[in-house]
């Protein structure tokens, strides 16, 4: 029995010290963006490894979740015979929720991963290591470039997904099944408003931060070896993305 | 130049260093000798700040490191080279960005004066035309060369060596210790090397410890440490599988 409570205890004092190490982690990095954020060379680097090189996977996404949100959407809608808000029902499903949480997911398994990987191999070949002898800051170098990118990056995406998939839903609805686009477009600009644009761009923002924190955070402190590495890799993916859509509820449920 | 004061590190249930003592007199080269899984390595990066001991005190001409502010330990840290036992080159970096990082970051060098400087530094340690290599692309041995430039261009006073021959022909081998001697006689800095190059190290070393069971088991000059008639230090120098050292 006594072996069963140290057991927990032991569990519980790690979870909550790896909570501390993880808000000290996002602490001081905001910290040294702030002060400095290290040379726009290489946040233009993390810019184009992020967003750039996402592009191909958001556009297919996007389109593709668009074409679905058409199809569901007209089959959905016909029964009330309401096919002309198609438009709207595409538009605020991409624009409020399903642009940024994708968008966050895609760059998640595409970058954020990717991140993980990189930050735990300087970490295992002491790279880290040695940039501290020489009395620079790792998170100068490594971690402030990958976070003020994926804060800028994250709502360009989503911005670029809710188009592409707004138009993925026009293909469907308009050209396949017959909606009328003027309804389509009109409907849909009477119905979306600055806020949910803004909403959509401020989770897409925070989902930016949280993509580089949870990242950055399981490469810097991977486990010895290959095994570490691929270890922090997975647990990197699967906590950033219950995180986004963790934060995603409580975001909305803030902005409703 | 460097006092270790009663280091105590475990590592989960495991004890590394056990109330470990040790003064690195300044400009001399001290070599840290003891069997394999020992932790010399634990114990030099504990010089620099890269590990914190459990307890005890490190002291770096006269300052604790484990109290100072982070600024600060960065500032002592400035006064340090380290040559890694895997080099730990940038790996997306080739050898000459390799060479400049520190140089760029913390100095107001002007492009060309940074140049001429990596060039020189690539040239003492004996390599030409690897600027545009990438680590990967190296030998062990080259690799390590470039460490070692790299680790030399801000001129540090102490220069710490971990392993910097592990793995590496007799050749390359002789030429690193060479260079690590010709070195410290031409720029007279501290230097800590973590070796188990036996006998050569007792050839650059004018002191050597010998860290057995987490604490400094002998110290002192190179020649009373190889003459040494301590039955643990004795049967290690020889290389003997019999005597107080168990392979298991």
């Amino acid at each position: 029995m006594s072996a069963l409570v140290q057991s927990i205890g032991h569990s519980t004092l790690g979870f909550v010290r790896e909570l501390g190490r993880m808000g000290w982690f996002l602490i001081y990095s905001l910290y040294v963006t702030a002060r400095r954020p290290g040379s726009p060379l290489y946040i233009l680097k993390q810019l184009k490894f992020i967003g750039a090189k996402s592009l191909f996977v958001i556009f297919l996404t996007a389109a593709f979740t668009g074409m679905v949100l058409g199809l569901q959407g007209y089959y959905t809608l016909r029964k009330f015979g309401s096919e002309g808000m198609l438009g709207t029902a595409v538009a605020l499903s991409l624009i409020r929720e399903l642009g940024p949480v994708l968008t966050a997911l895609m760059v998640t398994g595409r970058a954020g991963s990717a991140i993980t990987a990189e930050i735990g191999i300087m970490r295992i070949t002491e790279q880290i290591d040695a940039m501290e002898t020489m009395a620079l800051d790792p998170f100068k170098y490594l971690i402030t470039p990958k976070l003020i990118a994926a804060m800028i990056a994250l709502p360009l995406l989503c911005s670029i997904f809710d188009v592409v998939g707004i138009y993925g839903g026009w293909l469907v609805g308009v050209k396949l099944l017959g909606v009328n686009p003027g309804a389509y477009f009109y409907e849909m600009e009477k119905a979306v408003l600055w806020q949910d644009v803004y909403s959509g761009i401020l989770k897409s923002f925070s989902f930016g931060v949280i993509i580089a924190w949870i990242s950055c955070y399981k490469g810097f402190f991977a486990g010895h070896g290959a095994e570490g590495v691929s270890k922090a890799t997975t647990e990197s993916v699967v906590l950033t993305s219950v995180l986004v859509l963790v934060w995603d509820y409580f975001l909305t449920s803030v902005l409703l | 130049m460097i006092k270790l004061s009663n280091i105590h590190k475990s590592f989960d249930s495991q004890t590394v260093l056990n109330g470990l003592n040790l003064d690195i007199p300044a400009g001399e080269i001290t070599a840290i000798i003891g069997p394999s899984g020992e932790g010399k390595s634990v114990l030099i990066k504990h010089m620099i700040g890269l590990l914190r001991p459990d307890s005890g005190s490190v002291e770096v001409e006269g300052e604790n490191i484990l109290t100072v502010r982070r600024s600060q330990l960065n500032h002592i840290r400035e006064k340090f080279g380290m040559l890694f036992q895997n080099a730990a080159l940038f790996d997306s970096m080739n050898v000459f960005e390799n060479v400049a990082f520190p140089l760029q970051e913390k100095t107001k060098l002007s492009r060309d004066e940074i140049s001429t400087r990596v060039f020189s530094a690539l040239e003492n340690v004996g390599l030409k035309n690897v600027e545009k290599k990438f680590p990967d692309e190296l030998s062990g041995g080259m690799k390590k060369r470039v460490a070692l430039a790299r680790a030399l261009l801000l001129n540090p006073k102490i220069i710490l060596f971990d392993e910097p021959t592990t793995g590496l022909d007799p050749i390359i081998k002789r030429a690193i210790h060479q260079l690590i001697k010709e070195t410290h006689a031409k720029f007279g800095f501290t230097a800590v090397i973590v070796s188990h190059e036996i006998p050569e190290i007792f050839d650059i070393a004018q002191n050597v410890a010998m860290l057995y069971k987490g604490e400094i088991l002998q110290y002192g000059p190179a020649e009373e440490i190889m003459n040494s008639t301590h039955p643990v230090v004795k049967q290690f120098i020889s290389g003997s599988l019999d005597g107080p050292i168990q392979l298991v």
